[in-house]
This record gives C-alpha cells, structure tokens and sequence, in this order.
C-alpha cells in the first residue's frame, strides 16, 4: 500500500545533492519515492543500522542488504520549535526494528502527542526532491 | 608557543598532536593565513637573560630556510633592532594572516609595510632565538574559530605536549562576535553540508540547536520525573551568581517563576532555561612547572584529563547519556579524586538540561537524580551541593563565539586562585573541574573534562 504523500511529487533523484553524495544510498530513496521505507541489515551480525552505512557500524562488517520495514516504531521523544512560523514538531522514533532516528510528526497537533504513541512512516518531498520518511500516529484502517 | 589567532573563516587545528613534531600550521592550499611562531623542539635551551629577569626560555629562531614566519623586535621608529634591544615583535612571512576578515580597520592597524604588528615586546639573542617579555595590548580581537571540539580539548592536546617537553608554552585562544554578527544561534535553521554522512537523513527536518535540546529535555522528564520547575532551578543558580558579575550580560537573579513564565522557546524549554549569545573572548597560557613557578602567581596544575566524541552508536546510542559520561571517568581516573572531592565545578551551560545531564554523567550524582540534585538552589555557591559556574555562565554571563570551553575553564582558574567574586569564592578551594562538550548534542558531539588542583 502506498504510503506517499499524494501532494508532493517526487522530482528526479538526481537532482537531489544529498542523495547524490553518497550513491550507496540510492536504494533507500528509491525505495522511499515508491512509498516504502527499507532499512540496511547486516548479515553477519544480523542488526539493522541508522543512518544507513555502507558497512555496518556496530559490527564492522561490509556484507550488507536492504529489507523494507514494518514502517512503524514508539515516539521516544519530541519538541515543538515555537520560534518557526509555522510550529513543527521535531522528534525520535524508535523503530520497530530497534535503531532511533530523527523526524518531523505530521497530521497531529503537538498537545495531542505523548512519548510512547505508535506512529507509522509516510513520505514527504524533502526541498531538494528525495522523499523524505515523516511519521504520523497510528491509525485504525476503515474495514471495507 | 602557538599562537592562535587569525582572520578567515574555517577548520584549523589550533594545536597538533605531540606525536608530530611541528607545531606550526602549514597552508595547506586552502589559502590559509595565520599568525605562527616556530616552537623550539627538543631543546629547551636556558639562554642568558637581560636586567635581571628570571630566563623566559627563547620562542624559537627565525629560520629563512622554510615558509615560517619571520620575527623581529622592532623599535617605535620602524628600525628592526639590534640583538638584545626590546621592542614590539613584528612578523612577516607566508603563513602570516592577510588581513582580519571584513575588517580594514584592525587589518591596517596590525599589518604595517607589510609587517603583523603581534603587540608582544621581545628581544632576540645573537643566535637569533626569540624572547617575548611583555604584551602591549591586553586583548588581540579576533575573527574566531570554528573548531568543532570544546576549548577545553586543547588544554590537553596542549598538556601532554609540554610534560613531553616538545612545548615550553602553550596558548588556547577563543573569540567571536555572534551577537554582533545578529546571529540568533539557538533558533535559526542550520543548513547543512551535503557532504556531512548523516545530513541527508536530518536535513529535510527543520531542527534548530534549541528543539534538539528541547527533546532531550522532554525525554528525561518522561524517563525519570525531571520537571521545569528543577531545571528553572539552574538558571536561578546562575543568576544568583552573575549579579556579582559586573560584566555579565544578565546580572540580575531571577526566580523559578520568571523562567516557567518566560516565553516557550523549544517545549519544554523556555527563554530563560536558554544562554545568552555575546561577543568576547578569553585566553588560556599553558606552560612548565618552572615556568609557571617564576611567574610569582598562584599555580594551578592539570591534574586530570578527558575527551572524547559521542556518536549517534548506529542509531542505538542512549541519547540521555552524554559524553560527560567517558570523558569525566577519564579525567577522574587520571586525578585519582572522585565527585565529591570536587569544590568547585564549571560546567557547561547552553541550555538547563545540558547542566542536568553532565552533572549526572560526571558523577556529581546518579543518573536519574539530577533534578533533585539542582532543586532548590542546589548549585547556588555557598549554600547548596556544588559550587558551579560562579561568573554567572552561559545562562547569564556569556557564551562568546557561541563556546563555552575557555569561559569555564577560566572561572575554575580563577576560584583555585582565591580570585573569583568574594560571596562566591569557595573557601581554601583547591580542587575543580571544568567541562563541556563540542557540536550539538543529539547529533554527536565531543566532550572534554579537566580537573585541575592549586599548587
């Protein structure tokens, strides 16, 4: 199921300098222009990493593979810059695969979060184009 | 001697590691300009002195030979002087700085017939070695630094380096004009380099220094009960003490109320629970035990050291944990003290939390309990668990340059030498710790503790 923000188009992954300086990484953005959010696993000690490496930083190894995520994770902690014009929320999710990573929670006004809320990922075009993962809380999906 | 100051904008190492011998920056094609003065190396030689002074061991010697600058004592008419004669030391050479960056005033001023007027008095002996015996200016402005880890790191690159004898003395410079500059530091949006390896994952999402700090705050509330009411009790601290601060740039105290009061900046943290962003600066001068012995002052000695770069541990890292953690268990294994021997500690202060945290990871007090720790005027001098940043701080005094290093370690000198505000002069205080970390935590940071004793 497609998680992108139907609002932003992506532009060409090229044109992105962030994803250009570092072309491992490729794959997680290709991965996010479609929706989905992969993570790098390390086959020799079998964790997953954040940000993605091209060798795993917690083992040293090089023998690495992307696998798509569940998408969900725990808000372990957030803050809302009142300074911005508009105020947004600043946080750390913990995925459901164990690393933390920084993000923006979006669709939900900052007094109605609390640390410890599911949240799942969407894809927000980033300034530069590449598809960048945002998190939103949980929501029960309508039974057809 | 490395002297540190210099007028573009960019990274400098300011001290090289004692295991490479030179201790003068080289351009390395970046067009860099600055300010050097050749260290003697290996042989501090005691050379005869003038008028009766204690022997100042020589500089170094001018050497035509390589790039390095040439020094000469210059007389107030021009005329370079005559071996044994005492003037102004004047530098010229391809390492010398072009000019103070978007300043002509000061670059016309220091930069005559192509000469660097350093404002330093010296001689120079028949051999050519080099003495500098006086200054002429008490301040030289400088452009400032970017240089990631804190001032305090320096003090130990630059520590080792004179107990191996590779270094009689030793300067660690800061300086800067945020304000200013209208910097607003804590709030502005940072762009960030593309070539940083983790900007791509971080870029895309507004952060400011204040939000980050901001969710550390609001993670060890939930983790462990802190309120905004202990970390208030922080910057009371420091307000108490910056009203005997005549420089500081907030000298009056402030209760727990006006901080919870005072606007939201980043939930949790309010204006006040935030420091203040001025100009300034401040100079460190380390130097050997004789050396320090003939200068007739009270001698404060490095005891203990620390450092180290906390990382984000792959996504795993505890983000309540700072580097305080490793680098204050370095210093106190090296100073063979514990916490509670410390009298006096500097520590840190660009927001509350980061005061909270460092007291905590240094030991001063379990982690979880730093809020218990702070409350009700915990770390006013005189009164409460520990004495701490008596010149009022970065909460309250300054934050030159938008660093900390330097301005702690000084106000530690400065209560080991019986010369701190007399209300806040701990008593017979011989021990004290200053520390404080380099980046902005949340994203990585280095941090450096010294633990330093009076002699």
């Amino acid at each position: 199921m497609s998680l992108m923000n139907a609002d932003a188009v992506a532009a060409d992954l090229t044109t992105d300098p962030y994803v250009a300086a570092f072309p491992e990484t490729a794959p997680f953005w290709e991965a996010s222009r479609k929706g989905m959010l992969v993570l790098p696993w390390c086959e020799d000690c079998g964790r997953c990493h954040w940000h993605p490496r091209s060798f795993c930083p917690l083992c040293g190894a090089s023998r690495l593979v992307w696998r798509t995520s569940s998408g969900r994770g725990q808000l372990y902690s957030f803050s809302v810059d009142r300074k911005s014009a508009e105020p947004i929320v600043v946080a750390y999710v913990v995925l459901e695969e164990g690393p933390m990573l920084m993000t923006n929670i979006v669709g939900t006004a900052s007094a109605a979060l609390k640390i410890g809320v599911a949240v799942q990922v969407r894809f927000r075009a980033a300034p530069e184009g590449r598809m960048a993962p945002v998190f939103e809380l949980c929501r029960m999906l309508p039974s057809n | 001697m490395v002297v540190g100051h210099h007028a573009v904008k960019g990274k400098f190492e300011l001290l090289q590691r004692p295991a490479r011998a030179q201790f003068v920056r080289k351009g390395t094609g970046k067009r860099a300009k600055h300010l050097a003065a050749r260290q003697q190396t290996g042989d501090p030689r005691q050379k005869r002195h003038l008028d009766g002074h204690p022997p100042p061991l020589a500089m170094g010697r001018e050497n035509a030979v390589d790039d390095a600058a040439l020094l000469r004592p210059r007389g107030p008419d021009g005329r370079l002087l005559a071996p044994g004669e005492r003037g102004e030391i004047v530098v010229k050479g391809d390492l010398v700085m072009g000019g103070y960056h978007e300043n002509a005033d000061a670059s016309a001023a220091a930069l005559k017939d192509g000469w660097l007027h350093t404002g330093d008095v010296g001689y120079r002996d028949e051999d050519g070695y080099l003495y500098v015996v006086d200054r002429l200016k008490d301040l030289v402005i400088s452009g400032g630094f970017n240089i990631s880890p804190s001032e305090i790191e320096q003090v130990l690159l630059g520590h080792p380096a004179i107990a191996d004898g590779r270094c009689n003395v030793a300067l660690i410079t800061l300086a800067g004009k945020p304000r200013s500059a209208g910097q607003r530091t804590g709030t502005e949006r940072r762009h960030m380099p593309v070539d940083r390896p983790n900007a791509a994952w971080e870029a895309a999402y507004g952060w400011t220094v204040a939000t980050l700090y901001g969710n550390l705050a609001k993670r060890h509330m939930h983790q462990y009960g802190t309120t905004s009411e202990q970390l208030a009790w922080i910057k009371v601290a420091a307000s108490v003490h910056a009203q005997h601060n005549p420089l500081a740039l907030l000298p009056k105290a402030v209760t727990v109320d006006d901080v919870l009061t005072s606007p939201m900046v980043a939930d949790p943290l309010h204006r006040l629970d935030c420091c203040v962003i001025t100009d300034g600066g401040g100079t460190l001068v380390l130097t050997r035990p004789e050396i320090a012995k003939s200068l007739h002052r009270p001698w404060v000695r490095v005891l203990g050291c620390g450092e180290t770069v906390k990382t984000s541990g792959g996504g795993y890292a505890d983000m309540l944990r700072t580097g305080a953690a490793q680098s204050g268990a370095n210093a106190f294994r090296q100073a063979g003290v514990r916490p509670q021997d410390i009298q006096y500690a500097s520590i840190y202060d660009d927001f509350t939390i980061m005061v909270l945290l460092q007291l905590e990871d240094l030991g001063f007090c379990e982690k979880s309990q730093g809020g218990r720790f702070v409350e009700d005027g915990g770390l006013i001098a005189g009164q409460g668990r520990l004495a701490w940043n008596t010149d009022g701080g970065g909460l309250c005094n300054n934050h030159p340059a938008n660093r900390g290093g330097i301005t702690k370690a000084i106000e530690a000198v400065r209560q080991l030498r019986g010369e701190a505000a007399a209300p806040l002069q701990v008593p017979n205080c011989s021990l004290a710790l200053a520390a404080g970390p380099g980046g902005v935590h949340g994203l990585g940071h280095s941090h450096a503790t010294v633990i330093m004793e009076r002699v």
